[in-house]
């Protein structure tokens, strides 16, 4: 029945072939290879749960006054964004659930994503001939972020309004362009005109997603022309592929993972309650809240924001670069720069040019890996310095000093984090040059004698346990 | 004249890049329609219908003239059924991926061959792509207003009143010593940025005003712009000392980075990412309330490149 459906098809398409080559298309097995899946299948629940959400959100900033079901917002004025996003969290049945998914599905869809960027950075992946698709994943992770932070500043929320307007700020301090720049995407000075909800709306529900479905696409292709990369192992050679075909065992196995991650996410969006605009309240510019805290993803960007000295670049009387530039434009632009840059950077410094199909552990490369661990501390720290006003609401550290703490950590933290890990991974090598696999055991063989004699020093090293010790 | 000196080659190559020349220029001119002639609608759809006219033109003369136009053969794939013989004939056909690139690059030299004046149609295809892009990209202008004095306006005169949010006046005695209310310009939207500005009020001795400043408080009565000169939150914290000798003084807070404003001083920044003091707003009172005797001491919201730096 399927062979005849295929053969049909197959004589009119030629898809047959196709057909039965991707069905025959074999995935290397290891955990680590989920990340990307996961990122894929949260995008699937954020696109079906975001076309739900169309039907009933109004993209408007006219400002009506409440009458639903809510009573403390009774009678207030707000905007049709902000009451149609109250009322779909209220007086829509299953519509505080989707929402709620939507939002959980974005939090996850970034975290995969990064995870998967570090999988792909510590064993090398991004090598020739993979370089060109690591640009479409990083280009995919920076649209993400942007349409995340579109996303959740649509509702016009109290929380949603304080991150435009710090958003705005950090347009207006773009050198030069700058204040064209604010007031055209605003549509006029913060917090914009009639049209800006209009086009954030459009942003959010159609440039950007489509943009991101478009490189997912070709994302997926530039994974299968070369084929997927794995770990060396025996039998896998650079000009193989080992693991599971996709019919029927992989896309089972994919499947399940599918309805499992839809499975979290739905539990997360039904049990636990995620930006409850309602106690936030509509946003004024004239209106503020402290231990406002944006979405994960933006936490680097907050703490950036936070740890800057206060220093603008000014000519004559005159501001050039004002400070929201440095940590809100210039911080990201170094760190996704580096990331960018990084495959041509190695490609240089070692003179490696070769086409690679068998992955790096992180260990086989103690420079790369690293160089990778201590940009991610340097993010990290910075990050954590976001939430320094509430590491002091709840432990009463005092706020100046944490902000010098994370200052001086932001510098420090990442150099000793590289000469560790440099050292870690160079102490895993030598320890698996032995046959003894790291242990520090010795080959022993029998002689003539009846008696036990050791083959050689302790190693190619001749590391001796006692040598280990300190 | 020129059909006698040069081949025609030569002559058709002089008459690409003088097309390509006049797609930039009319490129050009739709913007300069756009930006000086009010963006007249018929003029605007001339410019671009003869820049991208112009292109195709070029093009077209350049596919009949330096590029020759050959016919080619190529085998159609072949859909039949796998095992009924055609596969073998179907597997030889195929050409490694090496060779596919050579065909490629010599296919490619073979078409620029005739080509003379290479650099001069370069320079032509740049002068139209730059023109045709400009013009291509100049209606994002009307996405919004242009700057001009929009980021630095202000509701805030010499007597305008100070009103709270349900329009009523805010009076001298509604303030104790250590407390704060925000008022608004009064017949002022709401939502400007400017239009909101937070009152304080300290102990009149404690003012370390600047000497130009020293009658802008009168009771100890302070306005200041409520936008945060960092990131525009609203500074919506107020700090008053508990006990005077041991806290510090008092100041206004921004929750979104700290930014911190010395009230006594005139809204000099004491801590955070902020770099520009807090305006202040002068006040004088007349039959109990309050009203503002002057404008904002500087630009409210956060910097950008026009604005000027107070010391």
């Amino acid at each position: 029945m399927i062979r005849r459906a295929v053969g049909a098809l197959d004589q009119r398409t030629g898809g047959g072939s196709v057909l039965a080559k991707t069905l025959r298309y074999v995935f290397p097995d290891h955990w680590t290879f989920l990340f990307g899946e996961i990122a894929l299948y949260s995008f699937l629940i954020l696109v079906a749960t975001g076309i739900y959400l169309t039907l009933f959100f109004e993209p408007s900033s006219t400002q009506v006054v409440y009458h639903g079901s809510y009573a403390p917002l009774q009678g207030q004025e707000m905007s049709k964004a902000y009451a149609s996003a109250v009322e779909l969290s209220f007086d829509v049945r299953a519509g505080l659930l989707i929402r709620q998914v939507h939002h959980w599905a974005a939090l996850v869809f970034l975290a995969a994503i990064v995870v998967h960027l570090m999988r792909i950075f510590f064993t090398g992946a991004y090598r020739k001939p993979r370089d060109v698709n690591y640009y479409v994943g990083l280009t995919m992770l920076v649209l993400a972020v942007v349409e995340g932070y579109a996303g959740y500043s649509l509702l016009d929320d109290l929380l949603s309004g304080m991150g435009l307007a710090i958003g705005n700020a950090v347009a207006l301090s773009i050198p030069f362009v700058g204040g064209q720049l604010g007031t055209l995407i605003w549509d006029g000075r913060f917090p914009g005109g009639e049209a800006f909800f209009s086009r954030l709306f459009i942003a959010h529900v159609l440039i950007f997603p489509v943009l991101i479905g478009s490189l997912m696409a070709l994302h997926l292709t530039l994974i299968a022309i070369p084929k997927h990369t794995q770990f060396r192992g025996r039998g896998r050679s650079e000009a193989n592929v080992v693991g599971t075909p996709l019919w029927p065992g992989y896309a089972l196995r994919s499947l399940g993972l599918l309805f499992c991650v839809a499975a979290v996410l739905f539990a997360l969006g039904g049990l636990v309650q995620i930006n409850p605009i309602w106690q936030w309240g509509p946003y004024e510019p004239y209106l503020g809240t402290n231990g406002a805290q944006p979405d994960w993803y933006l936490g680097w960007l907050i703490g950036a924001l936070r740890l800057m000295p206060h220093f603008d670049l000014v000519i004559g009387s005159y501001t050039v670069i004002p400070n929201p530039f440095w940590g809100g434009v210039l911080f990201p632009a170094v760190v996704f720069g580096f990331l960018y840059a990084w495959p041509a950077i190695e490609r240089r410094r070692t003179g490696d040019r070769a086409q690679h199909n068998l992955l790096d552990r992180p260990r086989d490369n103690p420079r790369r890996t690293a160089i990778g661990a201590a940009l991610f501390t340097w993010v990290a720290t910075i990050f954590f310095a976001g939430a320094a006003d509430r590491a002091f609401v709840q432990l009463g550290v005092p706020y100046e000093a944490q902000l010098w703490g994370y200052r001086a950590a932001s510098i420090l933290l990442p150099i000793a984090v590289y000469f560790l890990t440099r050292r870690i991974c160079e102490r895993l090598r030598e320890g698996e040059g032995h046959p003894g696999r790291g242990s520090g055991a010795r080959v022993l063989a029998r002689n003539r004698e009846g008696g036990f004699e050791q083959i050689g020093a302790g190693g190619p090293t001749g590391v001796t346990p006692a040598d280990r010790g300190n | 004249m020129i059909r006698r000196l040069l081949a025609p080659a030569a002559a058709a190559e002089l008459l690409i890049a003088a097309l390509l020349g006049l797609a930039g220029l009319a490129g050009l001119g739709f913007v300069a329609v756009y930006a000086f002639a009010g963006g007249d609608t018929q003029l605007l759809g001339v410019a671009l219908a003869l820049a991208l006219g112009l292109l195709g033109a070029a093009l077209l003369i350049a596919s009949r003239t330096v590029f020759k136009q050959r016919q080619a053969e190529e085998e159609r794939p072949d859909f039949a059924l796998p095992g009924d013989g055609t596969e073998a004939t179907a597997e030889a056909a195929t050409t490694t991926p090496a060779d596919g690139v050579d065909d490629a690059s010599v296919t490619l030299r073979a078409g620029v061959e005739g080509v003379t004046r290479r650099r001069l149609l370069g320079a032509a295809a740049g002068a139209a792509g730059a023109g045709v892009g400009a013009a291509a990209l100049t209606p994002i202008a009307s996405l919004g207003p242009r700057v001009g004095k929009l980021l630095g306006e202000s509701p805030w005169h010499d007597g305008t009143a100070l009103v709270e949010e349900n329009g009523l006046p805010v009076r001298a005695e509604e303030l104790e010593v250590g407390s704060f209310l925000t008022a608004f310009a009064e017949g002022a939207d709401k939502r400007e940025l400017a239009a909101a500005v937070i009152v304080v009020r300290v102990e009149e001795s404690e003012l370390e005003l600047p000497s130009e400043r020293r009658d802008w408080a009168p009771l100890g009565l302070l306005a200041f712009s409520k936008i945060c000169t960092h990131a525009q939150c609203a500074v919506s914290l107020f700090r008053y000392p508990l006990f005077a000798e041991r806290s510090p003084g008092p100041a206004l807070v921004c929750p979104c980075h700290y930014s911190t404003f010395d009230v006594l001083k005139g809204g000099e920044r004491v801590f955070g990412p902020a770099v520009r003091a807090l305006p202040q707003l002068p006040l004088r009172i007349e039959a109990g309330r309050l009203i503002a005797a002057g404008e904002l001491s500087g630009a409210v919201g956060a910097s950008w490149g026009g604005v000027r730096e107070e010391s």
